[in-house]
């Protein structure tokens, strides 16, 4: 008894050496050699400054002239109010198919399209659009999602529907090894892009 | 159904079913101690981690000394796992300075990490510690489900007529041999992918809309790799699979899929190569496989056709996307989520709690079943157990003593496989019953209607089953859960598996009886039926009344478009 108590602290000791510390920085260091980009969060700068991780959402709601993301339910780690995108809480809504809240709350985000978007209609709309993700942090949304808001874009930046369109069909994500998964839109990226087409002397990597 | 779902579908069934070969025959050959292409460089630091024990490689232990030493071994790292996450903040690598953890969710998070639960009560993001993270967690996920791998093993050994092995030697072997090995391919395979691993500190970005947002960072990819590979299923962050620093694209989707079911898969081929009945295997493959696609079809069909409610507000497409990624796709989601509630993983790649009643209902039959495949090594101990309860049946109706593998079945075998039968439905309910009569219990319900019944029941089935994964909208957070769960997780894992080393000690001390004519194959297709009819109806006499109340109910108000507030 006392002797398996012995042998089962010294095998948590030298395993530990290996798997919790051995492995970690293997890892690490392997990757810094390998896919330093990769492996320190795909950062995106903007004229040499930290904008975006590429594989992270974030929250345009607030601005009219950019494109908009996917709903999101984290909330704020103090207050526990709403707080979409907040990376440092990422999460669901976990609304049932049964809650009254999801119907409405699906409805709320169909109105506020309506009435942002020039000659928009309801059953132009995906519904992934309008439901929120299970991260909170979805950087995509699907390639109709970006061209319906393409009227909005076009009213609040003042350049013309026809070049946005261009803009969003440049940015599509195909699906991956041609095969895996759907295309898609990056909204981070087609907006950075869409700053670029603004600010043509932004730099951007 | 589009070509993409069926590639997804394809390479993750075909990729399970090409390696499980090959994969049970290396395991063979390592737990047989024959030479192996690894041996040059790994057996010198094996020889040292056994000198340090002075344990050798042919030595052997009863099934009492081998369950002690599983269970000792087990309590030593819970102990340890509490201390350190106690005193968190006095430690190394906590660059986002995060305070030590409160009693009951330290009691909580390491009775669900030592179980191979990774039940999670809180947020990996904010909660946790870098040194928390892989110095304790990260340890778990593969010395855990190393261990359960182990008593696999020896059960395995046993039916097979060998004696049982050492529980240091194998512990450490699958260790060396098969987890470190394919953790590091892996690891390295998601860096690549877009996953990070750094110990640098969390990212602060100036957005384009003129805001702040902090982005965590980590020794990300490796947790990815020993999280699928050991069927842990606990998340780095809380959204664990569904987030894209978990999971950044299509590709690592599907190799956390088959990393899932690699060994588990393979320890079904391992069980015919020990017993030389490589027949059985595949007729108990094809069971397991039957139930597998039963659960793909009741999740994915159902999520693409949507939710009857919504789809009447009149919006363009119908599949149901709440709490979905869109780089995943529903081919993606769905394969995801059935290997996770196979396998008892327990990671997600999608919310569970908005998910619509049917696929709501596959959930809990992965959970229920637990041996669709399961963990490696408990997953095949849960299929024997159905197994010897079916022929026990089957010996009943025509009046002969039951044999398996040549050793007949008796009183003792059958008590204690009813036993471990037993146990988990016991815990569900009882601990569900608990719940729903208790202020305590119904404070953690999130959403209303049967579909917060369900919320409860998950959390305890998710338990017993060692599974972990949660509806998301439970507060599990609440100390009536962190106790209650934490308790039910820790009786699940060590009652049933004891009860199973007993079964295989007894089978193998028993004497060998010749096959006859009159004995009852076990490989045919005729078997195949029987003990998946058996499984189903053994479960439904369990189960059915309580799913009745939950997502059957609920599914039915749904079509009835009814909503509650």
């Amino acid at each position: 008894m006392l002797l398996t108590l012995r042998r089962a602290v010294i095998a948590t000791a030298l395993l530990w050496l290996i798997l919790g510390l051995g492995f970690t920085f293997l890892m690490v260091g392997l990757g810094q050699l390998f896919f330093p980009s990769q492996a320190n969060g795909s950062v995106v700068t903007l004229n040499g400054q930290a904008v975006a991780d590429r594989h992270v959402g974030q929250y345009f709601g607030q601005s009219l002239q950019y494109f908009w993301g996917r709903p999101s339910a984290t909330v704020s780690l103090t207050t526990g109010k709403p707080e979409p995108y907040n990376a440092l809480n990422s999460g669901p809504s976990n609304l049932g198919p049964t809650n009254e809240t999801l119907i409405k709350d699906i409805q709320s985000r169909v109105h506020v399209y309506l009435q942002t978007t020039p000659g928009l209609k309801a059953s132009q709309i995906p519904l992934s659009l309008v439901e929120s993700s299970g991260s909170g942090l979805d950087p995509d949304i699907s390639v109709q999602s970006a061209l319906i808001q393409v009227p909005r874009v076009a009213k609040y930046t003042g350049l013309s529907s026809a070049e946005l369109r261009h803009l969003v069909r440049s940015e599509v994500l195909p699906p991956a090894l041609g095969i895996f998964g759907v295309s898609r839109i990056n909204v981070v990226l087609l907006n950075l892009a869409l700053y670029q087409r603004i600010h043509p002397q932004a730099k951007i990597h | 159904m589009s070509v993409s779902t069926l590639a997804t579908w394809a390479v993750v069934i075909g990729g399970l079913l090409l390696l499980c070969k090959p994969m049970g025959m290396y395991l063979y050959r390592v737990f047989t101690f024959q030479p192996t292409l690894l041996d040059r460089p790994l057996r010198p630091v094996e020889n040292l981690i056994f000198r340090f024990l002075h344990v050798s490689r042919d030595t052997t232990m009863n099934a009492v000394e081998y369950g002690l030493a599983f269970v000792m071994t087990n309590m030593v790292w819970g102990i340890m796992a509490y201390v350190l996450l106690r005193f968190q903040g006095l430690l190394p690598f906590n660059p986002e300075h995060f305070h030590d953890l409160s009693a009951g969710l330290s009691f909580n998070t390491a009775a669900s990490f030592v179980t191979n639960t990774n039940w999670q009560a809180y947020s990996g993001e904010n909660t946790m510690s870098y040194f928390s993270q892989f110095g304790v967690l990260q340890f778990l996920q593969f010395v855990t489900p190393a261990s359960g791998a182990a008593v696999g093993l020896a059960f395995i050994r046993g039916l097979s007529g060998r004696k049982l092995g050492n529980f240091f030697v194998d512990l450490t072997l699958v260790l060396t041999r098969v987890l470190l090995p394919l953790a590091v391919i892996f690891g390295l395979i998601f860096i690549a992918l877009g996953v990070p691993d750094t110990l640098a500190p969390y990212l602060h970005l100036h957005t384009l809309a003129g805001q702040t947002q902090v982005v965590p960072r980590g020794p990300i990819a490796g947790w990815e790799a020993i999280e699928h590979l050991g069927q842990n299923g606990g998340g780095f962050t809380n959204a664990n699979s569904a987030s894209p620093l978990e999971n950044p694209s299509a590709l690592t989707n599907i190799l956390q899929s088959i990393a899932m079911g690699l060994v588990p898969v393979s320890f079904f081929y391992l069980f015919g190569l020990f017993t030389g009945k490589k027949r059985l295997a595949w007729t108990l493959i094809a069971v397991a496989g039957t139930l597998y696609l039963t659960m793909l079809a009741m999740i994915y069909f159902p999520e693409v056709a949507g939710n009857p409610i919504v789809n009447a507000v009149g919006l363009h497409g119908h599949a149901n996307m709440v709490g979905k990624e869109i780089r995943l796709g529903m081919g993606g989601t769905s394969i995801f989520e059935t290997s996770t509630m196979a396998f008892t993983t327990g990671s997600v790649a999608a919310a569970q709690d908005s998910f619509l009643p049917i696929p709501g209902l596959a959930f809990f039959l992965g959970m229920f079943l637990n041996m669709v495949f399961g963990g490696k090594g408990v997953g095949l101990l849960n299929m024997l157990m159905f197994v010897i309860l079916t022929i026990f049946l089957m010996g009943l109706m025509v009046g002969r003593t039951p044999e398996f593998l040549g050793k007949k079945i008796e009183a003792k075998e059958v008590s204690l496989t009813a036993l471990a039968f037993l146990l988990h439905p016991l815990l569900i309910l009882v601990g569900s019953a608990l719940a729903v009569a208790t202020p305590a219990g119904m404070a953690g319900v999130f959403n209303p209607g049967p579909h917060g019944l369900s919320e409860i029941l998950y959390g305890f089935t998710s338990g017993a089953a060692n599974n972990g994964s949660a509806m998301g909208g439970l507060a599990a957070s609440l100390p009536f859960y962190e106790v209650s769960i934490g308790t039910v997780v820790i009786i699940a894992r060590y009652a049933s598996i004891m009860a199973m080393l007993l079964v295989g000690e007894s089978l193998l001390y028993k004497k060998a009886v010749p096959q006859t004519s009159g004995t009852m194959r076990t490989d045919t297709p005729l078997f195949w039926g029987i003990l998946l009819g058996s499984i189903v109806i053994l479960n439904a006499l369990t189960f059915f009344p309580v799913m009745a109340l939950g997502p059957i109910a609920e599914h039915y108000l749904l079509l009835a478009h009814h909503l509650f507030a």
